[in-house]
């Protein structure tokens, strides 16, 4: 006999080490790359894993070999028309190719492409940020509390006595202790059925027994119905709820100076932004509010793909967050996130009416709230006044994006992790 | 002999494998591979997965392996590769180790396990044992526990002087891997035991040595005119990892064990790089030709025949030069078809033949293939024993690419007057003489700026490819102070072709990033 061994259940994923070397050593291209990905997706898609391509020439391992030049003879197989001394044009290596002259480990110039799992697509994508405000939130957890029953205790307050258990208990208890006295008056009541037969010779006989039975009676009824001993109470126990459920608000400005490029832009800041609270939320609502001169709340396409034009209001937009915040999304069960897209635009009066409702009302409710500004230009009123409120509260950001490329490092530096 | 087959049962059949039935099988091919005289280390079959046979594909087919992200590149790309389908049949690994580690993949049919049994437990075994160069440069015994060795000993180092460290002095390390080796000196055998044992006494020794060469006391003052000194090394060193662990002045001692280990990892596998035609013919040759023996004796199933025959095509394909998946030359085909024309020319040889091989036509087969199995590598063997039959049956040609000429032309074809020019040329293109570039240790500065220069001697005017400079920095790296590579001129001077400059205050101790 052979020796055969099974060694499919050992050492499973033996390559873990070696692949997360890879991905450590490759982070700034597979980095890229993730980036690229998610554009063309929807906002809610982004979370899956990923086919990742990075280059060939980056990642090959040098060493030394001889290149194409100078004088190479090789051989062919499938000679269908050449004599020996036939002069043939020079791309023959395009139908030959490989031979010696292929690149070493026959990976040509072709991307690598390889497949990242779910969670390594994630981490790669919000390696360094962390939530804001995380630390509040965690604490804020454990302050709220659910009841929840849990089995039943053999003490408690009478509200809470289970009499289902308890008569149970009791019947049970009553069974126990009372079982033998049954049985043996049964046992006296089957004597005596004989003995009667005949009072006269056993009368002395049923006499005891009578008498015995009398006494079980006696002991059997003095068994309490119900007993401390049987009561049941029903158990609950407080648990921490946390609050796992975060709603997003997305804010853009629809006007007509938005174009396809200043809204791509925005989307790609907004996938980023429900990528990053799906990670820290089970469960996560996004509810875009569009804007011009009036706020109208919209499903993700409208959002994004309709066109709008004339003027901007901006603070309509947040009245209605605000608005659907107080209808929809109690800050006590809700962590409330805000996003606004703008290109800065907005009306003179209107900006310190923003300033008003952000300060007074809307960054109270919210965890954090960043503005992007989505310009070259210069910045404006609204700008401004923002500056003054980012000063007043720590959980309002805003920077400004030129270009898609800087969609990436500007969610960083809003979405930093904040030194402990 | 018929009272024999009908004595013995048919084997199991079926697409679906169990323990019992591979052991069946293994029975058979174990009797038969023994009656044709093959002679193997003992055989150990291994059931395992196909995440498994990636992992032990990534880790060059070792079963244990230190740990390097080209490892992890290895077992993504495989990975896809499998996935999309492109791979499967080559999904056998065996290793030359005794006893021999034969790897069966679980998703397999029963007919492709059997198949991988006669290729890899028998076909491969017995090369591995066989052939000059395998049992020169390997040490089937040993090999298993060096790689346990090797592979603690770097995780040490990386706990000890971080992964980074480490990394970078591999990845150094890879680009040297293939001037690596010793061609023509036999290294002494490998023991986890000894190997553990010696490494404390090596580190102290090395690094007296490395001092004494570096020493920098004056020396004594003469009163002759400076009188020319010999130069460092006395002779061209081919091996530069060897010389690098030895007299690379700044390396820690567990670079050096490191630089080492590397090296002989490489060692390990520079057979394999020789003989891939035969190796890989041979077992070809035996997994057919044992299953067929079953076949007549009645042991196999049609439907397994069928299956077989499906997949031995497929493997043995060789594409025509202008066909759109041509890839050069098929070890497997070509390999094949000289072993079966081999054995043709022993057992029915020509007129040709006995004028080509007067001493083996007519000569007992087996005797025969023993004899060149066990004293040929590829270049050798080619050179020796392709006959003009198969240069027709392939339609080989010859092309010259010249590139101060402005066309491609034939210098050989498969007629009467280009047979021996094209086993030549042939017999060349596996020489790895020819195939890599001949590139030696020529001196080192020892008094001055501690600089080691290289020499290129390029063959066929060919010079290096780009990547020499990448590789030239790595060197700079272990070597630790500026590095130069010559390119020897036809009229025998040298050129400097490429300079990695370090300078004396600027070398760390040897693991600063040139990146």
């Amino acid at each position: 006999m052979v020796r055969i061994i099974d060694r499919r259940f050992d050492s499973k994923k033996k390559s873990t080490v070696n692949r997360q070397r890879f991905m450590r050593r490759f982070k700034g291209q597979i980095r890229r790359a993730v980036s690229d990905a998610i554009e063309g997706r929807s906002i809610r898609d982004l979370d899956s894993g990923e086919q990742i391509s990075i280059p060939a020439k980056d990642l090959s391992e040098p060493s030394f070999h001889q290149g194409r030049e100078g004088v190479w003879e090789q051989v062919f197989s499938g000679n269908d028309r050449f004599a020996e001394g036939d002069a043939i044009d020079r791309p023959l290596s395009g139908e030959g190719g490989g031979g010696s002259k292929a690149s070493k480990d026959g990976e040509g110039e072709d991307d690598f492409v390889f497949a990242l799992s779910r969670e390594e697509f994630l981490d790669i994508f919000f390696e360094d940020l962390a939530l804001p405000n995380l630390v509040r939130t965690q604490l804020a957890k454990i302050t709220e509390f659910k009841s929840r029953r849990a089995g039943f205790t053999s003490d408690g307050v009478p509200t809470n006595i289970n009499v289902v258990r308890s008569l149970r208990g009791a019947l049970g208890r009553r069974m126990a202790l009372g079982g033998p006295l049954a049985a043996r008056v049964r046992e006296i009541n089957a004597e005596l059925e004989e003995l009667e037969q005949d009072e006269i010779a056993n009368a002395e006989r049923i006499k005891a027994l009578k008498e015995e039975r009398a006494n079980l009676r006696v002991r059997m009824e003095a068994i309490p119905f119900i007993d401390q001993f049987d009561l049941r109470y029903n158990n609950r126990v407080k648990e921490p709820q946390p609050v796992t459920q975060a709603v997003m608000f997305c804010l853009m400005d629809v006007s007509g100076s938005m174009d396809e490029h200043k809204k791509s832009t925005a989307k790609r800041f907004f996938m980023l932004l429900y990528l990053f609270l799906k990670r820290n939320y089970e469960h996560i609502e996004v509810v875009f509010v569009r804007h011009h001169t009036i706020a109208k709340e919209v499903d993700e396409n409208d959002f994004f793909y309709s066109r709008e034009s004339g003027g901007t209001v901006v603070s309509s937009a947040l009245h209605m967050m605000t608005d659907i915040i107080r209808e929809r999304y109690s800050p006590s069960q809700w962590n409330i996130y805000g996003a606004q897209a703008s290109d800065g635009d907005n009306w003179d009066n209107d900006s310190p009416l923003c300033y008003k409702i952000l300060d007074e009302e809307l960054l109270a409710l919210v965890r954090y709230f960043a503005y992007i500004e989505i310009t070259a230009g210069e910045p404006q009123n609204l700008w401004r006044q923002y500056e003054a409120l980012s000063e007043r509260h720590p959980n309002f950001a805003m920077q400004r994006i030129e270009s898609l490329e800087d969609i990436y490092p500007v969610f960083r530096e809003l979405f930093k992790k904040e030194p402990a | 002999m018929s009272d024999i087959i009908l004595e013995r049962k048919k084997l199991p059949s079926g697409a679906e494998w169990s323990f019992e039935a591979i052991d069946a099988y293994h029975e058979e091919i174990a009797r038969v591979a023994a009656d044709y005289g093959l002679d193997t280390y003992r055989v150990q079959i291994e059931m395992i997965t196909s995440e498994q046979m990636m992992d032990a594909y990534a880790s060059v087919g070792m079963p244990v392996n230190y740990h390097h992200w080209t490892f992890g590149k290895q077992f993504l790309a495989t990975e896809r590769q499998y996935k999309r389908g492109q791979m499967g049949l080559a999904y056998e690994i065996v290793i030359n180790s005794d006893p021999c580690i034969a790897y069966l993949m679980e998703e397999n049919t029963l007919t492709m396990q059997a198949l991988v049994i006669a290729h890899a437990a028998y076909g491969h075994n017995a090369f591995f044992k066989g052939n000059y160069l395998f049992r020169t440069w390997t040490s089937p015994d040993a090999i298993v526990d060096y790689l346990i060795f090797a592979r603690n000993y770097i995780a040490q180092c990386e706990e000890r002087h971080g992964v980074e460290a480490v990394e970078e002095l591999l990845d150094s390390c890879h680009a040297l891997m293939n001037l690596g080796v010793d061609r023509y000196k036999r290294p002494p055998k490998l023991s986890m035991a000894k190997e553990r044992e010696r490494q404390q006494e090596r580190e102290a020794y090395l690094q007296s040595q490395v001092n004494e060469l570096w020493r920098t006391l004056p020396e004594q003052e003469t009163s002759e005119a400076p009188r020319e000194r010999p130069r460092f090394p006395p002779e061209p060193q081919e091996n530069l990892l060897y010389f690098i662990e030895k007299h690379a002045p700044l390396l820690e001692p567990w670079q050096r064990e490191i630089v080492r280990i590397v090296r002989k990892v490489a060692q390990y596998f520079f057979p394999q790089r020789q003989t891939q035609v035969m190796n890989e013919g041979w077992a070809s040759f035996w997994h057919y030709t044992l299953l067929n023996t079953l076949y007549d004796e009645g042991l196999l199933a049609d439907s397994f025949m069928m299956e077989f025959l499906h997949s031995h095509s497929s493997v043995l394909y060789q594409p025509n030069y202008n066909d759109p998946w041509y890839n050069g030359i098929n070890p497997y085909a070509l390999g094949f078809a000289m072993w079966q024309d081999i054995r043709r020319i022993c057992e029915q040889p020509t007129d040709e033949d006995r004028a080509w091989f007067p001493e083996i036509a007519g000569s007992d087969w087996r005797e025969t293939f023993d004899f060149a199995m066990r004293n040929f590598k590829d270049e050798s063997f080619i050179a020796q024993f392709l006959s003009p039959k198969l240069m027709r049956e392939f339609k080989f040609f010859a092309v010259v690419d010249d590139d101060e000429k402005s066309k491609l032309s034939v210098s050989a074809i498969h007629d009467e007057h280009g047979f021996r020019a094209l086993r030549e040329r042939l017999s060349n293109q596996y020489n790895l003489g020819c195939r890599e570039p001949n590139i030696q240790i020529w001196n080192v500065d020892v008094r001055g700026d501690r600089s080691l220069t290289l020499r290129y001697q390029p063959y066929n005017r060919r010079p290096l490819a780009d990547s020499a400079e990448e590789v030239m920095k790595h060197l700079a790296r272990l070597w630790g102070f500026t590095v130069r590579l010559e390119t020897v001129q036809p009229d025998g001077s040298a050129r400097v072709s490429y300079e990695c400059r370090r300078e004396k205050r600027h070398a760390g101790n040897g693991g600063s990033a040139q990146r």
